[in-house]
């Protein structure tokens, strides 16, 4: 009983038959829920890595500055609309409230994302496919991706990152053809 | 100094009773910042209206978060503790001296807290992640208000240590008690943890210390964020069993699996904190999918054995109080005119169906990638935080106003409508803000338009209806959540006085008579209720794992 001690025997009562059914079937259901996460590992095809370095914010974004300068094709708004080689390596900076690049994607080809920040903690969100990832300053992450579908996406900040949080958004351009690329309508940058 | 109560026979501690007081009336009032504060949050992400500049929006949104996730619930579950260390053990209160200490910590940390919030000096959100930087005073508070609740938890062992000397326990607790000593274990290593990471934020903000990582500080942060909404599960689950005893004369069918339910939690629970850095860097998978999945889900187990266990000593015991016919009889012929009883039965869905089966999904090391920081997650802890605990607070509180407060309840016809008011509008906010979510509207975010930056974004035009349910769920639940603050405070300070059984409004029932049940199971309704949400979930997981499948390949 809920306001009295239980009664004499509670201990060794049987469990009834219901109760105990029910029970075999939840456990089930969590075992099977457990192994899934591990399952999707081995046959699933969205499992994030976990390779992350620890780097300064200042070092991180001369990377990343360097990484826009090899590859800028253009520019959108003020950003650096950048090409990286397929199955290269991308680096963006996020900060107040900004992302550092526009990078431009081939379908079905790997890249090597390097996510960072050089302020406070931003979230790196990509839609409408709503593909979430945080973003910490000091650290790396390594996010390997393969579009699968070309267009334009957005690319939220969806970690509160101070008072214009609300203006942090970036672009995503994912193309059929490596061809297409040079096809692309771009503003050229004025100081290249 | 006790008092004999004469509607429930128990010896109540005066001293113990104003403490219970206290800290219930603090409750009230860190309630009603917090609705305030989310009715104007709410018109301000409808983005039609827009109430809020962008500045009081943070600002906002970081009392509401506070005062409605930790004060309000902290001040009530430390009543809720002194309650069923001393009323329902006819024991005393053994240090109360202590206890106004405690208070008054507590106290002082709300204060400095919300006053550096208000003043613009914390405009940093609930989770303040760093290096993102409040005034010192703002972590001061917070630590103040942790140190405090820790001290008022060590009181409830003590109680209860002095309560087995003096003989008023047998060989075990009462099952509430039981759950709420499972809840005060819990508190301990969430309120340490609490005070593990804002000490040295603290000192970070004061200039003492260089930096603080903001890895660690997420890691050890979600060890106080997460697991104080499990102090909430414990103390809920706690309520449930109690409501159910004073509603119907239920007791659990078997208390040898309602307890050993409660030690899973108090074993596995903890860990599931890490649910919140699956998309974060510096943690490997294997960290990942053995703390979020609770070490295989046990502690969803737990939760999924007391989904059964509660309804099932309410079927058990109306079947013995005659109301045998088929299988759904004894639960139209429930007390539903009881608001603790109806409020109850709300949570335990609400928690269930919307809040217990978007935690599991959403908290899956992959599918975790779509839903993480959209509004679904908020519209998750409406389904377990709001729709499961607060609700299940207010409620409890229909039968604290009479026994402890000794009023009887103003407007009791509002009373009564006043779980299904809060219960269905958090219902509709829940629901619209996980829909959102799904389309990849952000939470805490001022404007999803964008405006102002380099590029401007259109959702789904399916979000436009989606914000209508969610503001006139938010519309009803302010109204059910201010009729339940209006009802206590005209009880309490103007409501006639109680003078015996005569003036109780809600039943305390005789328990069940122990006759045999014919048939072969003992709650057959609860366990069709138990398989429908099996296969609820079932749906969920699928459409969720489906629609991972599709997006970008991850590695």
């Amino acid at each position: 009983m809920s306001l009295h001690a239980p009664a004499e025997g509670w201990y060794s009562k049987k469990v009834a038959s219901d109760e105990k059914w029910w029970v075999a079937l939840a456990a089930t259901v969590c075992l099977i829920t457990f192994f899934w996460m591990v399952i999707w590992h081995v046959y699933g095809k969205q499992n994030p890595g976990h390779q992350t370095y620890k780097i300064k914010e200042a070092e991180f974004m001369q990377l990343s500055e360097a990484f826009n300068k090899k590859h800028q094709i253009g520019e959108e708004n003020g950003i650096p609309v950048v090409a990286p080689p397929s199955n290269g390596d991308v680096f963006l900076t996020a900060q107040m409230w900004r992302w550092s690049s526009i990078p431009v994607l081939v379908k079905n080809e790997w890249y090597t994302f390097h996510l960072s920040s050089a302020d406070v903690c931003h979230g790196f969100s990509v839609q409408p496919i709503n593909m979430n990832f945080m973003v910490l300053p000091g650290y790396d992450y390594v996010l390997r991706f393969k579009p699968n579908a070309a267009g334009d996406y957005k690319m939220f900040c969806n970690e509160f990152c101070g008072i214009g949080h609300q203006t942090m958004i970036g672009k995503i351009i994912v193309v059929e053809t490596q061809e297409e690329i040079q096809n692309l309508k771009l503003t050229q940058p004025k100081n290249p | 100094m006790f008092r004999t109560c004469d509607i429930t026979g128990l010896k109540v501690d005066l001293k113990g009773q104003s403490l219970i007081r206290i800290n219930a009336v603090l409750a009230v009032i860190t309630l009603l910042i917090a609705v305030v504060g989310a009715i104007l949050l709410i018109f301000t992400r409808w983005e039609e209206v827009h109430l809020l500049s962008q500045v009081w929006y943070y600002r906002i949104l970081t009392l509401h978060g506070i005062n409605a996730l930790i004060f309000w619930i902290v001040f009530f579950e430390i009543a809720g503790l002194y309650f069923g260390s001393t009323v329902v053990l006819n024991a005393r209160m053994v240090l109360p001296k202590v206890g106004w200490l405690a208070f008054a910590l507590m106290v002082a940390g709300f204060l400095l807290v919300d006053w550096n919030i208000m003043t613009g000096q914390a405009d940093v959100l609930m989770t303040s992640y760093v290096p993102l930087r409040a005034s010192p005073n703002f972590y001061l508070g917070i630590i103040l208000f942790a140190v405090g609740a820790l001290v008022a938890t060590s009181l409830f062992f003590v109680n209860i240590y002095y309560a087995k000397k003096e003989g008023k326990v047998g060989k075990t607790l009462p099952l509430f008690t039981y759950g709420l000593f499972v809840a005060a274990v819990i508190a301990v290593i969430t309120l340490t943890t609490g005070a593990i990471v804002y000490i040295p934020t603290y000192l970070w903000a004061l200039g003492l210390l260089g930096s603080v990582d903001p890895s660690w500080y997420r890691l050890v942060w979600w060890g106080l964020g997460h697991s104080s909404q499990q102090i909430n599960v414990a103390a809920m689950i706690s309520i449930w069993y109690l409501v159910s005893r004073l509603a119907v004369g239920g007791t659990s069918i078997n208390e040898k699996v309602s307890r050993g339910a409660f030690v899973l939690y108090i074993l596995f629970i903890c860990i599931a904190s890490a649910h919140h850095l699956l998309v974060d860097p510096a943690v490997n998978p294997a960290w990942k999918i053995w703390n979020t999945g609770y070490a295989m889900y046990l502690a969803v187990l737990a939760s999924m054995i007391h989904a059964f266990a509660v309804p099932s000593t309410i079927e058990s015991a109306q079947r013995r109080n005659g109301f045998t016919n088929g299988l759904f009889d004894w639960l139209k012929n429930s007390p539903w005119g009881n608001p603790a009883f109806s409020s109850v039965i709300i949570a335990i869905v609400g928690f269930g169906f919307l809040g217990g089966i978007t935690g599991v999904i959403f908290g899956m090391e992959q599918t975790n990638i779509i839903v993480h920081n959209t509004i679904g997650i908020t519209g998750h802890f409406k389904g377990t935080v709001v729709l499961g605990t607060s609700l299940t607070f207010m409620g409890i509180t229909y039968y604290l106003i009479p026994l402890i407060f000794r009023r009887k309840i103003v407007a009791f016809k509002l009373a009564q409508w006043q779980p299904w008011m809060f219960g269905i509008g958090i219902s509709l906010i829940s629901i619209g803000m996980m829909s959102l979510g799904f389309l990849g509207v952000p939470r805490r975010h001022y404007d999803t338009t964008f405006a102002g930056g380099p590029f401007t974004n259109e959702f789904n035009p399916l979000t436009g209806l989606l914000w209508i349910v969610t503001v006139l769920g938010g519309v009803l639940a302010f109204l059910g959540a201010l009729s339940w603050i209006l009802i206590v405070v005209f009880s309490v300070f103007f409501g006639p006085k109680v003078k015996g059984p005569e003036d109780m409004q809600l039943a305390i029932v005789a328990e069940a008579p122990a006759v045999h049940l014919k048939g072969k199971y003992e709650a057959p309704g609860t366990l069709i209720f138990a398989l429908v949400f099996m296969a609820t979930f079932v749906i969920f997981f699928y459409l969720n794992w489906k629609w991972l499948s599709v997006i970008w390949e991850i590695k």
